[in-house]
Protein backbone atom coordinates (compact mmCIF):
# COMPACT_ATOMS: atom_id res chain seq x y z
CA UNK A 1 0.00 0.00 0.00
CA UNK A 2 2.63 2.24 1.09
CA UNK A 3 4.68 1.88 -1.84
CA UNK A 4 1.60 2.26 -3.89
CA UNK A 5 1.12 5.82 -2.32
CA UNK A 6 5.03 6.36 -2.74
CA UNK A 7 5.02 5.15 -6.21
CA UNK A 8 2.03 8.02 -7.26
CA UNK A 9 4.19 10.96 -5.55
CA UNK A 10 6.47 10.11 -7.35
CA UNK A 11 4.91 10.25 -10.55
CA UNK A 12 3.27 13.00 -9.17
CA UNK A 13 5.82 14.94 -8.62
CA UNK A 14 7.36 13.60 -11.83
CA UNK A 15 4.46 15.31 -14.13
CA UNK A 16 5.24 18.53 -12.11
CA UNK A 17 8.75 18.89 -12.49
CA UNK A 18 10.84 16.51 -14.13
CA UNK A 19 9.10 15.86 -16.71
CA UNK A 20 6.80 18.78 -16.69
CA UNK A 21 4.81 18.80 -20.13
CA UNK A 22 5.39 22.35 -21.40
CA UNK A 23 8.80 22.53 -20.79
CA UNK A 24 10.16 18.91 -21.22
CA UNK A 25 7.78 17.98 -24.35
CA UNK A 26 7.14 21.71 -25.18
CA UNK A 27 3.33 20.61 -25.50
CA UNK A 28 0.44 24.07 -25.12
CA UNK A 29 2.97 26.39 -26.57
CA UNK A 30 0.72 29.04 -28.66
CA UNK A 31 -1.25 29.57 -25.26
CA UNK A 32 1.78 29.51 -23.26
CA UNK A 33 3.30 32.20 -25.34
CA UNK A 34 -0.22 34.22 -25.32
CA UNK A 35 -1.69 34.09 -22.02
CA UNK A 36 1.87 34.39 -20.46
CA UNK A 37 1.57 38.36 -20.29
CA UNK A 38 0.23 38.71 -16.82
CA UNK A 39 -0.07 36.78 -13.60
CA UNK A 40 -2.97 37.12 -13.70
CA UNK A 41 -4.33 35.84 -16.71
CA UNK A 42 -2.01 33.36 -16.46
CA UNK A 43 -3.20 31.69 -13.16
CA UNK A 44 -6.78 31.86 -14.79
CA UNK A 45 -5.85 29.93 -17.75
CA UNK A 46 -3.32 27.28 -15.73
CA UNK A 47 -5.91 26.61 -13.85
CA UNK A 48 -8.55 26.24 -16.55
CA UNK A 49 -5.84 23.69 -18.28
CA UNK A 50 -5.04 21.67 -14.76
CA UNK A 51 -8.87 21.12 -14.02
CA UNK A 52 -9.15 19.96 -17.91
CA UNK A 53 -6.35 18.00 -17.98
CA UNK A 54 -7.45 16.26 -14.73
CA UNK A 55 -10.32 15.43 -15.79
CA UNK A 56 -9.68 14.61 -18.91
CA UNK A 57 -6.93 12.45 -18.61
CA UNK A 58 -8.74 9.77 -16.79
CA UNK A 59 -12.20 10.37 -18.79
CA UNK A 60 -9.86 9.64 -21.52
CA UNK A 61 -8.52 6.37 -19.85
CA UNK A 62 -12.08 4.97 -19.67
CA UNK A 63 -13.14 5.54 -23.18
CA UNK A 64 -9.82 3.92 -24.23
CA UNK A 65 -9.40 0.71 -21.66
CA UNK A 66 -13.80 0.10 -21.87
CA UNK A 67 -14.68 0.97 -25.45
CA UNK A 68 -11.55 1.38 -27.59
CA UNK A 69 -8.91 -1.25 -26.40
CA UNK A 70 -11.75 -4.36 -26.32
CA UNK A 71 -12.65 -3.63 -29.82
CA UNK A 72 -8.81 -3.21 -31.13
CA UNK A 73 -9.29 0.23 -32.04
CA UNK A 74 -6.41 2.03 -30.51
CA UNK A 75 -6.25 3.73 -34.27
CA UNK A 76 -9.16 5.58 -33.54
CA UNK A 77 -7.45 6.97 -30.32
CA UNK A 78 -6.53 10.91 -31.39
CA UNK A 79 -10.10 11.76 -32.90
CA UNK A 80 -11.71 9.74 -30.73
CA UNK A 81 -9.56 11.63 -27.27
CA UNK A 82 -10.29 15.44 -29.02
CA UNK A 83 -13.90 14.62 -29.62
CA UNK A 84 -14.15 13.47 -26.04
CA UNK A 85 -12.00 16.84 -24.75
CA UNK A 86 -14.08 19.06 -26.58
CA UNK A 87 -17.18 17.51 -25.33
CA UNK A 88 -16.25 17.74 -21.70
CA UNK A 89 -15.12 21.78 -22.15
CA UNK A 90 -18.31 22.05 -23.92
CA UNK A 91 -19.84 20.79 -20.86
CA UNK A 92 -18.04 22.07 -17.97
CA UNK A 93 -18.21 25.79 -19.70
CA UNK A 94 -21.89 25.41 -19.23
CA UNK A 95 -21.47 24.19 -15.67
CA UNK A 96 -19.67 26.67 -14.09
CA UNK A 97 -21.48 29.34 -16.53
CA UNK A 98 -24.84 28.08 -14.22
CA UNK A 99 -22.79 27.85 -10.41
CA UNK A 100 -20.82 30.81 -10.11
CA UNK A 101 -20.34 34.26 -12.28
CA UNK A 102 -17.41 35.13 -10.57
CA UNK A 103 -15.87 31.63 -11.28
CA UNK A 104 -16.83 31.97 -15.02
CA UNK A 105 -15.08 35.43 -15.26
CA UNK A 106 -12.12 34.24 -13.60
CA UNK A 107 -11.93 30.50 -16.01
CA UNK A 108 -14.57 29.83 -17.96
CA UNK A 109 -13.50 32.61 -20.22
CA UNK A 110 -10.53 30.86 -20.95
CA UNK A 111 -12.51 26.76 -21.42
CA UNK A 112 -12.96 27.66 -25.17
CA UNK A 113 -9.36 28.90 -25.62
CA UNK A 114 -7.90 25.71 -24.30
CA UNK A 115 -10.56 22.90 -26.25
CA UNK A 116 -7.33 22.32 -28.87
CA UNK A 117 -4.72 23.18 -26.86
CA UNK A 118 -2.24 20.04 -27.70
CA UNK A 119 -0.77 19.76 -24.34
CA UNK A 120 -3.98 18.26 -22.97
CA UNK A 121 -4.14 16.26 -25.76
CA UNK A 122 -0.65 15.42 -25.06
CA UNK A 123 -1.57 14.03 -21.54
CA UNK A 124 -4.19 11.65 -23.01
CA UNK A 125 -1.86 10.23 -25.57
CA UNK A 126 1.21 9.98 -22.61
CA UNK A 127 -1.48 8.32 -20.18
CA UNK A 128 -1.93 5.23 -23.09
CA UNK A 129 1.84 5.02 -24.44
CA UNK A 130 2.97 4.72 -20.83
CA UNK A 131 0.43 2.26 -19.57
CA UNK A 132 -0.76 3.51 -17.08
CA UNK A 133 -3.69 2.67 -14.49
CA UNK A 134 -6.29 4.70 -13.55
CA UNK A 135 -4.92 5.59 -10.29
CA UNK A 136 -1.90 6.99 -12.53
CA UNK A 137 -3.66 8.91 -14.77
CA UNK A 138 -5.69 10.89 -12.50
CA UNK A 139 -2.55 11.32 -10.63
CA UNK A 140 -0.71 12.04 -14.25
CA UNK A 141 -3.50 14.16 -15.29
CA UNK A 142 -3.54 16.89 -12.75
CA UNK A 143 0.16 16.84 -11.70
CA UNK A 144 0.81 17.81 -16.02
CA UNK A 145 -2.11 20.76 -15.22
CA UNK A 146 -0.83 22.04 -12.47
CA UNK A 147 3.14 21.48 -13.91
CA UNK A 148 1.89 23.90 -17.43
CA UNK A 149 0.04 26.20 -14.56
CA UNK A 150 3.71 26.19 -12.81
CA UNK A 151 5.33 27.14 -15.81
CA UNK A 152 2.67 29.62 -17.51
CA UNK A 153 2.80 31.52 -14.09
CA UNK A 154 6.92 31.70 -13.65
CA UNK A 155 6.85 32.60 -17.63
CA UNK A 156 4.25 35.50 -16.68
CA UNK A 157 6.21 36.55 -13.57
CA UNK A 158 9.48 36.91 -15.22
CA UNK A 159 7.79 38.94 -18.27
CA UNK A 160 6.09 41.23 -15.90
CA UNK A 161 9.66 41.77 -14.46
CA UNK A 162 11.09 42.37 -17.81
CA UNK A 163 7.97 44.37 -19.81
CA UNK A 164 10.34 47.60 -18.53
CA UNK A 165 14.19 45.97 -19.65
CA UNK A 166 15.69 46.93 -22.87
CA UNK A 167 15.17 43.60 -24.92
CA UNK A 168 17.33 44.09 -28.41
CA UNK A 169 14.88 44.36 -31.51
CA UNK A 170 14.96 41.37 -32.99
CA UNK A 171 14.12 39.62 -29.96
CA UNK A 172 11.57 41.60 -28.40
CA UNK A 173 8.38 39.20 -28.08
CA UNK A 174 7.95 35.75 -28.83
CA UNK A 175 11.71 35.61 -29.51
CA UNK A 176 12.99 36.25 -25.91
CA UNK A 177 10.02 33.79 -24.46
CA UNK A 178 11.18 31.17 -26.27
CA UNK A 179 14.88 31.47 -24.88
CA UNK A 180 13.65 32.18 -21.67
CA UNK A 181 11.27 29.21 -22.28
CA UNK A 182 14.64 27.20 -22.67
CA UNK A 183 16.03 28.49 -19.87
CA UNK A 184 13.62 27.53 -17.61
CA UNK A 185 13.32 23.98 -19.13
CA UNK A 186 17.16 23.21 -18.62
CA UNK A 187 16.58 24.58 -14.84
CA UNK A 188 13.53 21.62 -14.31
CA UNK A 189 15.63 19.23 -15.20
CA UNK A 190 18.01 20.20 -12.15
CA UNK A 191 15.09 18.37 -10.15
CA UNK A 192 15.75 15.39 -11.79
CA UNK A 193 18.06 13.74 -9.31
CA UNK A 194 15.68 14.50 -6.19
CA UNK A 195 13.54 11.52 -6.68
CA UNK B 1 -15.06 -4.95 -43.54
CA UNK B 2 -16.80 -6.18 -40.08
CA UNK B 3 -14.31 -4.06 -38.74
CA UNK B 4 -14.67 -1.25 -40.60
CA UNK B 5 -18.53 -1.40 -39.48
CA UNK B 6 -17.35 -1.72 -36.11
CA UNK B 7 -15.07 0.95 -35.97
CA UNK B 8 -17.72 3.31 -37.61
CA UNK B 9 -20.46 2.58 -35.28
CA UNK B 10 -18.19 2.92 -32.24
CA UNK B 11 -17.00 5.96 -33.62
CA UNK B 12 -20.98 7.37 -34.13
CA UNK B 13 -21.96 6.13 -31.31
CA UNK B 14 -19.25 7.75 -29.13
CA UNK B 15 -20.06 11.29 -31.10
CA UNK B 16 -24.04 11.03 -30.79
CA UNK B 17 -23.62 10.30 -27.00
CA UNK B 18 -21.18 12.86 -26.53
CA UNK B 19 -23.40 15.70 -28.24
CA UNK B 20 -26.19 14.16 -26.38
CA UNK B 21 -24.95 14.41 -23.01
CA UNK B 22 -24.16 18.49 -24.45
CA UNK B 23 -27.64 18.99 -25.88
CA UNK B 24 -28.55 17.55 -21.82
CA UNK B 25 -26.77 20.08 -20.36
CA UNK B 26 -27.91 23.13 -22.10
CA UNK B 27 -31.77 22.42 -21.99
CA UNK B 28 -30.98 21.59 -18.43
CA UNK B 29 -27.88 23.53 -16.95
CA UNK B 30 -28.03 26.14 -19.83
CA UNK B 31 -31.38 26.64 -19.33
CA UNK B 32 -32.36 30.36 -17.91
CA UNK B 33 -35.93 29.53 -18.28
CA UNK B 34 -38.20 32.45 -19.49
CA UNK B 35 -36.60 36.02 -18.30
CA UNK B 36 -38.37 39.61 -18.84
CA UNK B 37 -36.02 42.48 -19.72
CA UNK B 38 -37.70 45.71 -18.50
CA UNK B 39 -36.72 48.89 -20.76
CA UNK B 40 -36.98 52.50 -19.76
CA UNK B 41 -38.66 51.99 -16.17
CA UNK B 42 -41.42 49.43 -17.84
CA UNK B 43 -42.37 51.45 -20.75
CA UNK B 44 -41.72 48.33 -22.90
CA UNK B 45 -41.53 44.43 -21.65
CA UNK B 46 -39.86 41.96 -23.54
CA UNK B 47 -40.65 38.05 -22.54
CA UNK B 48 -37.12 36.57 -24.07
CA UNK B 49 -35.76 32.86 -23.48
CA UNK B 50 -32.70 33.15 -21.10
CA UNK B 51 -29.24 32.23 -22.63
CA UNK B 52 -28.81 34.27 -25.36
CA UNK B 53 -26.91 37.78 -25.51
CA UNK B 54 -28.76 41.17 -24.51
CA UNK B 55 -27.51 42.74 -28.17
CA UNK B 56 -29.13 39.51 -30.11
CA UNK B 57 -32.75 39.69 -28.22
CA UNK B 58 -33.17 43.25 -28.74
CA UNK B 59 -32.58 42.88 -32.04
CA UNK B 60 -35.29 39.62 -32.29
CA UNK B 61 -37.60 42.53 -31.01
CA UNK B 62 -36.78 44.85 -33.61
CA UNK B 63 -34.84 47.63 -30.94
CA UNK B 64 -31.68 48.16 -32.71
CA UNK B 65 -28.93 49.13 -30.99
CA UNK B 66 -26.09 50.40 -33.17
CA UNK B 67 -23.17 47.86 -33.42
CA UNK B 68 -20.33 47.99 -36.12
CA UNK B 69 -18.59 44.59 -35.22
CA UNK B 70 -21.70 42.25 -35.26
CA UNK B 71 -21.38 41.39 -31.32
CA UNK B 72 -18.01 40.72 -31.00
CA UNK B 73 -17.38 43.12 -28.45
CA UNK B 74 -14.42 44.76 -30.86
CA UNK B 75 -16.23 48.32 -31.59
CA UNK B 76 -17.51 49.33 -28.22
CA UNK B 77 -20.72 51.09 -29.97
CA UNK B 78 -23.18 48.83 -28.80
CA UNK B 79 -23.23 50.44 -24.73
CA UNK B 80 -26.37 51.14 -22.88
CA UNK B 81 -27.39 51.35 -19.34
CA UNK B 82 -28.37 47.81 -17.47
CA UNK B 83 -29.60 49.31 -14.15
CA UNK B 84 -30.26 45.88 -12.47
CA UNK B 85 -29.28 41.96 -13.25
CA UNK B 86 -26.22 42.56 -15.77
CA UNK B 87 -23.60 41.13 -12.67
CA UNK B 88 -20.09 42.27 -12.79
CA UNK B 89 -18.11 43.55 -15.58
CA UNK B 90 -16.70 41.54 -18.06
CA UNK B 91 -12.95 41.80 -19.06
CA UNK B 92 -14.21 41.83 -22.16
CA UNK B 93 -16.26 45.25 -21.41
CA UNK B 94 -13.94 47.00 -19.64
CA UNK B 95 -11.89 48.43 -22.21
CA UNK B 96 -14.88 50.49 -23.57
CA UNK B 97 -16.27 51.92 -20.32
CA UNK B 98 -14.71 54.23 -19.11
CA UNK B 99 -14.58 54.47 -15.29
CA UNK B 100 -17.19 57.47 -14.99
CA UNK B 101 -19.61 55.27 -17.61
CA UNK B 102 -19.17 52.73 -15.04
CA UNK B 103 -20.66 54.03 -12.17
CA UNK B 104 -23.78 54.56 -14.83
CA UNK B 105 -24.44 50.97 -15.51
CA UNK B 106 -23.32 51.10 -19.11
CA UNK B 107 -22.38 47.79 -20.31
CA UNK B 108 -21.90 46.38 -24.13
CA UNK B 109 -25.54 44.84 -24.66
CA UNK B 110 -23.55 42.61 -27.19
CA UNK B 111 -21.41 40.57 -24.01
CA UNK B 112 -24.26 40.29 -21.51
CA UNK B 113 -25.51 37.04 -21.10
CA UNK B 114 -29.37 37.40 -20.42
CA UNK B 115 -29.42 34.42 -17.49
CA UNK B 116 -32.36 36.61 -15.23
CA UNK B 117 -34.90 39.37 -15.56
CA UNK B 118 -33.33 43.03 -16.37
CA UNK B 119 -34.01 46.53 -16.28
CA UNK B 120 -31.88 48.83 -18.73
CA UNK B 121 -32.23 52.00 -20.29
CA UNK B 122 -32.39 52.82 -24.35
CA UNK B 123 -32.44 56.20 -25.90
CA UNK B 124 -36.21 56.96 -27.34
CA UNK B 125 -34.29 57.40 -30.55
CA UNK B 126 -33.79 53.74 -30.90
CA UNK B 127 -37.11 52.79 -30.89
CA UNK B 128 -36.91 55.33 -33.81
CA UNK B 129 -35.03 52.51 -35.64
CA UNK B 130 -36.33 50.95 -38.59
CA UNK B 131 -34.47 47.75 -41.00
CA UNK B 132 -35.27 47.82 -44.31
CA UNK B 133 -34.20 46.34 -47.64
CA UNK B 134 -33.20 48.70 -50.57
CA UNK B 135 -32.51 48.79 -54.08
CA UNK B 136 -28.97 50.17 -55.19
CA UNK B 137 -30.22 52.57 -58.32
CA UNK B 138 -26.64 53.64 -58.57
CA UNK B 139 -22.69 53.05 -57.97
CA UNK B 140 -20.96 56.00 -58.97
CA UNK B 141 -17.10 56.45 -58.31
CA UNK B 142 -15.95 59.79 -56.94
CA UNK B 143 -12.42 58.80 -56.81
CA UNK B 144 -10.28 55.96 -57.50
CA UNK B 145 -10.95 54.31 -53.95
CA UNK B 146 -14.37 55.78 -53.10
CA UNK B 147 -17.83 54.97 -54.19
CA UNK B 148 -21.08 56.45 -53.50
CA UNK B 149 -24.08 54.57 -53.33
CA UNK B 150 -27.57 55.23 -54.13
CA UNK B 151 -30.25 53.31 -52.45
CA UNK B 152 -33.86 53.61 -53.45
CA UNK B 153 -36.28 53.59 -50.49
CA UNK B 154 -39.48 51.24 -50.32
CA UNK B 155 -42.29 53.20 -50.53
CA UNK B 156 -43.66 52.41 -46.84
CA UNK B 157 -40.42 52.41 -45.03
CA UNK B 158 -40.29 55.69 -42.43
CA UNK B 159 -36.57 56.13 -42.07
CA UNK B 160 -35.70 59.49 -40.16
CA UNK B 161 -32.36 61.09 -39.61
CA UNK B 162 -31.08 64.07 -38.83
CA UNK B 163 -27.91 65.93 -40.66
CA UNK B 164 -25.02 63.65 -39.77
CA UNK B 165 -26.07 60.59 -38.43
CA UNK B 166 -25.44 56.87 -39.73
CA UNK B 167 -26.71 53.77 -40.75
CA UNK B 168 -25.52 50.10 -40.63
CA UNK B 169 -25.47 48.15 -43.78
CA UNK B 170 -25.91 44.51 -43.77
CA UNK B 171 -22.94 42.79 -45.39
CA UNK B 172 -24.46 39.10 -46.64
CA UNK B 173 -22.28 35.99 -46.19
CA UNK B 174 -19.51 36.14 -48.81
CA UNK B 175 -16.10 34.75 -49.37
CA UNK B 176 -14.40 37.29 -46.96
CA UNK B 177 -16.97 36.91 -44.02
CA UNK B 178 -18.97 33.66 -42.59
CA UNK B 179 -22.13 35.11 -41.65
CA UNK B 180 -23.61 38.85 -41.97
CA UNK B 181 -21.74 41.57 -40.40
CA UNK B 182 -23.00 45.08 -40.44
CA UNK B 183 -20.95 48.00 -40.39
CA UNK B 184 -21.52 51.82 -40.05
CA UNK B 185 -21.33 54.30 -43.01
CA UNK B 186 -23.09 58.30 -43.03
CA UNK B 187 -25.67 59.11 -44.57
CA UNK B 188 -24.04 61.75 -47.38
CA UNK B 189 -27.76 63.04 -48.67
CA UNK B 190 -30.52 64.98 -47.07
CA UNK B 191 -32.92 63.91 -44.56
CA UNK B 192 -35.72 65.71 -47.06
CA UNK B 193 -34.65 63.14 -49.56
CA UNK B 194 -37.10 60.77 -48.57
CA UNK B 195 -36.48 58.29 -51.81
CA UNK B 196 -33.58 57.34 -51.14
CA UNK B 197 -30.16 57.05 -48.54
CA UNK B 198 -26.36 58.00 -50.51
CA UNK B 199 -23.27 56.71 -48.97
CA UNK B 200 -19.52 57.50 -50.02
CA UNK B 201 -17.86 54.23 -49.26
CA UNK B 202 -13.76 54.11 -49.60
CA UNK B 203 -12.04 51.24 -50.13
CA UNK B 204 -10.49 49.71 -47.18
CA UNK B 205 -7.89 46.65 -47.88
CA UNK B 206 -9.27 43.64 -47.08
CA UNK B 207 -12.38 45.55 -45.29
CA UNK B 208 -15.37 43.04 -45.04
CA UNK B 209 -18.37 45.51 -46.39
CA UNK B 210 -16.17 47.91 -48.49
CA UNK B 211 -14.66 45.06 -50.47
CA UNK B 212 -18.13 44.06 -51.11
CA UNK B 213 -19.26 47.26 -52.03
CA UNK B 214 -16.14 47.73 -54.47
CA UNK B 215 -15.79 44.40 -55.78
CA UNK B 216 -19.31 42.67 -55.47
CA UNK B 217 -22.13 45.12 -55.60
CA UNK B 218 -24.22 46.13 -58.37
CA UNK B 219 -27.12 48.47 -59.63
CA UNK B 220 -30.49 46.45 -58.95
CA UNK B 221 -28.98 44.34 -55.62
CA UNK B 222 -30.95 44.80 -52.82
CA UNK B 223 -28.97 45.81 -49.52
CA UNK B 224 -30.50 45.83 -46.14
CA UNK B 225 -29.74 48.87 -43.89
CA UNK B 226 -31.43 49.82 -40.43
CA UNK B 227 -30.38 53.49 -38.88
CA UNK B 228 -30.33 56.22 -38.32
CA UNK B 229 -28.06 55.80 -35.30
CA UNK B 230 -25.57 58.29 -33.74
CA UNK B 231 -25.24 60.98 -31.71
CA UNK B 232 -23.76 63.57 -34.66
CA UNK B 233 -25.90 65.79 -36.22
CA UNK B 234 -26.14 69.53 -36.69
CA UNK B 235 -27.27 70.99 -33.16
CA UNK B 236 -29.86 73.97 -32.95
CA UNK B 237 -27.64 77.36 -32.24
CA UNK B 238 -26.36 80.24 -33.67
CA UNK B 239 -22.71 79.68 -33.65
CA UNK B 240 -20.61 79.66 -36.21
CA UNK B 241 -20.02 76.25 -38.19
CA UNK B 242 -16.24 74.54 -38.78
CA UNK B 243 -16.48 71.77 -40.51
CA UNK B 244 -13.57 69.11 -41.28
CA UNK B 245 -13.35 65.85 -42.84
CA UNK B 246 -10.96 64.26 -45.62
CA UNK B 247 -12.23 61.65 -48.00
CA UNK B 248 -14.95 59.73 -47.56
CA UNK B 249 -15.86 61.20 -43.93
CA UNK B 250 -17.28 64.07 -46.34
CA UNK B 251 -20.82 62.23 -46.17
CA UNK B 252 -21.90 63.99 -43.11
CA UNK B 253 -20.89 66.69 -44.09
CA UNK B 254 -22.30 66.88 -47.26
CA UNK B 255 -25.64 65.96 -45.59
CA UNK B 256 -25.35 69.20 -42.95
CA UNK B 257 -24.79 70.99 -45.69
CA UNK B 258 -27.27 70.39 -47.80
CA UNK B 259 -29.65 69.98 -44.69
CA UNK B 260 -28.84 73.80 -44.49
CA UNK B 261 -29.66 74.66 -48.10
CA UNK B 262 -32.99 73.15 -47.51
CA UNK B 263 -34.27 74.56 -44.19
CA UNK B 264 -32.62 77.76 -44.90
CA UNK B 265 -30.24 78.11 -41.89
CA UNK B 266 -28.05 81.21 -42.47
CA UNK B 267 -25.08 80.40 -40.16
CA UNK B 268 -21.30 81.07 -41.22
CA UNK B 269 -19.68 77.38 -42.35
CA UNK B 270 -16.57 76.83 -43.28
CA UNK B 271 -15.30 73.55 -44.53
CA UNK B 272 -11.64 72.29 -44.49
CA UNK B 273 -11.22 69.02 -46.74
CA UNK B 274 -7.87 67.39 -46.46
CA UNK B 275 -6.56 65.37 -49.15
CA UNK B 276 -3.66 64.20 -50.67
CA UNK B 277 -3.15 64.89 -54.07
CA UNK B 278 -5.59 66.44 -56.82
CA UNK B 279 -7.05 62.80 -57.19
CA UNK B 280 -8.22 62.32 -54.21
CA UNK B 281 -10.61 65.81 -54.63
CA UNK B 282 -14.67 65.60 -55.53
CA UNK B 283 -17.79 67.06 -55.23
CA UNK B 284 -15.83 70.05 -56.26
CA UNK B 285 -19.03 71.41 -58.52
CA UNK B 286 -21.76 70.38 -56.21
CA UNK B 287 -19.38 72.57 -53.27
CA UNK B 288 -19.06 75.45 -55.92
CA UNK B 289 -22.62 75.45 -55.82
CA UNK B 290 -23.16 75.42 -52.36
CA UNK B 291 -21.31 77.98 -51.58
CA UNK B 292 -23.06 80.38 -54.25
CA UNK B 293 -26.53 78.79 -52.92
CA UNK B 294 -25.81 78.67 -49.04
CA UNK B 295 -25.13 82.61 -47.06
CA UNK B 296 -21.59 82.42 -45.68
CA UNK B 297 -20.39 79.13 -46.66
CA UNK B 298 -16.73 79.02 -47.25
CA UNK B 299 -14.96 75.79 -49.20
CA UNK B 300 -11.16 75.29 -48.42
CA UNK B 301 -9.72 71.99 -50.33
CA UNK B 302 -5.89 71.44 -48.99
CA UNK B 303 -3.60 69.35 -50.65
CA UNK B 304 -1.02 67.86 -48.10
CA UNK B 305 1.11 66.11 -51.57
CA UNK B 306 0.57 67.95 -54.56
CA UNK B 307 1.90 66.84 -57.45
CA UNK B 308 3.49 69.21 -60.19
CA UNK B 309 0.96 67.72 -62.79
CA UNK B 310 -1.52 68.90 -60.47
CA UNK B 311 -0.88 72.67 -60.82
CA UNK B 312 -2.40 73.46 -57.85
CA UNK B 313 -3.08 76.86 -56.62
CA UNK B 314 -5.00 75.97 -53.35
CA UNK B 315 -3.57 75.57 -49.63
CA UNK B 316 -0.97 72.81 -49.37
CA UNK B 317 -0.13 70.87 -45.84
CA UNK B 318 -1.67 69.11 -43.36
CA UNK B 319 -5.20 69.88 -42.34
CA UNK B 320 -3.98 71.21 -39.30
CA UNK B 321 -1.42 73.32 -40.60
CA UNK B 322 -4.59 74.92 -42.63
CA UNK B 323 -7.26 74.89 -40.02
CA UNK B 324 -4.44 77.14 -38.18
CA UNK B 325 -3.49 79.70 -40.77
CA UNK B 326 -6.87 79.96 -41.98
CA UNK B 327 -9.17 80.40 -38.86
CA UNK B 328 -8.79 83.28 -36.00
CA UNK B 329 -10.97 83.29 -32.50
CA UNK B 330 -13.40 80.50 -32.45
CA UNK B 331 -14.72 80.71 -29.30
CA UNK B 332 -18.38 81.48 -31.08
CA UNK B 333 -17.78 78.42 -33.13
CA UNK B 334 -19.24 74.78 -32.93
CA UNK B 335 -17.02 72.08 -34.72
CA UNK B 336 -18.43 68.84 -37.03
CA UNK B 337 -15.08 66.41 -37.76
CA UNK B 338 -15.36 63.09 -39.46
CA UNK B 339 -12.04 61.00 -39.82
CA UNK B 340 -9.52 58.69 -38.45
CA UNK B 341 -8.77 59.02 -35.01
CA UNK B 342 -5.71 60.61 -35.34
CA UNK B 343 -6.71 63.36 -37.66
CA UNK B 344 -9.55 64.08 -35.09
CA UNK B 345 -7.14 64.07 -31.95
CA UNK B 346 -5.11 66.57 -34.24
CA UNK B 347 -7.82 68.36 -35.17
CA UNK B 348 -9.02 68.89 -31.64
CA UNK B 349 -5.80 69.91 -30.59
CA UNK B 350 -5.58 72.80 -32.89
CA UNK B 351 -9.48 73.92 -32.27
CA UNK B 352 -8.96 74.16 -28.58
CA UNK B 353 -5.96 76.13 -29.16
CA UNK B 354 -8.44 78.45 -31.10
CA UNK B 355 -10.19 78.41 -28.37
CA UNK B 356 -13.58 76.35 -29.68
CA UNK B 357 -15.14 74.87 -26.39
CA UNK B 358 -14.29 71.31 -26.18
CA UNK B 359 -17.78 70.67 -25.32
CA UNK B 360 -18.56 72.14 -28.89
CA UNK B 361 -16.39 69.64 -30.78
CA UNK B 362 -18.43 66.92 -32.26
CA UNK B 363 -17.37 64.15 -33.70
CA UNK B 364 -17.55 60.60 -35.55
CA UNK B 365 -14.31 58.73 -35.34
CA UNK B 366 -13.79 55.41 -37.63
CA UNK B 367 -10.46 53.73 -38.05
Amino acid sequence: MQQINLELFGLFFASIFTGNILLTNYLGMCSFLGASREVKTAFGLGLAVTLVMGITTPLCWLVYYLILKPYDLYYLRFIIFIIVIAAFVQVAEICIERISEKLYHNLGIFLPLITVNCAILGACLFMEIRHYNFAQSVVYGFGSGIGWMLAVIAMAGIRQKMAKSRVPQPLAGAGIVLIIAGIMAIAFTGFSGVL
Amino acid sequence: MIEIVIAIAICCAITVSLTLIILLAEVTIGNYGECIISINDGARELKIDGGQTLLACLNEAEIYIPSACGGKGSCGLCTLQVTRGAGDYLPTELPWISEERRKENYRLACQIKVKNDLEIIIPESCFLVREVTAEVVAITDLTHDIKEVRLKLPVDSDIVFKAGQFMQIKTPKYKLCDEPVYRAYSISSSPDDETGLEFMIRLVPNGICTTYVHQFLNVGDMVTVNGAHGEFFLQDSERDIICIAGGSGMAPIMSILLDMRYRGIKRKVTYFFGAMTKRDLFYLDELKQLEKDLDDFTFIPALSQPKPEDNWQGETGLITEVIERNMTDGSNSEAYLCGSPGMINACVNVLTGKKVPEDQIYYDKFG
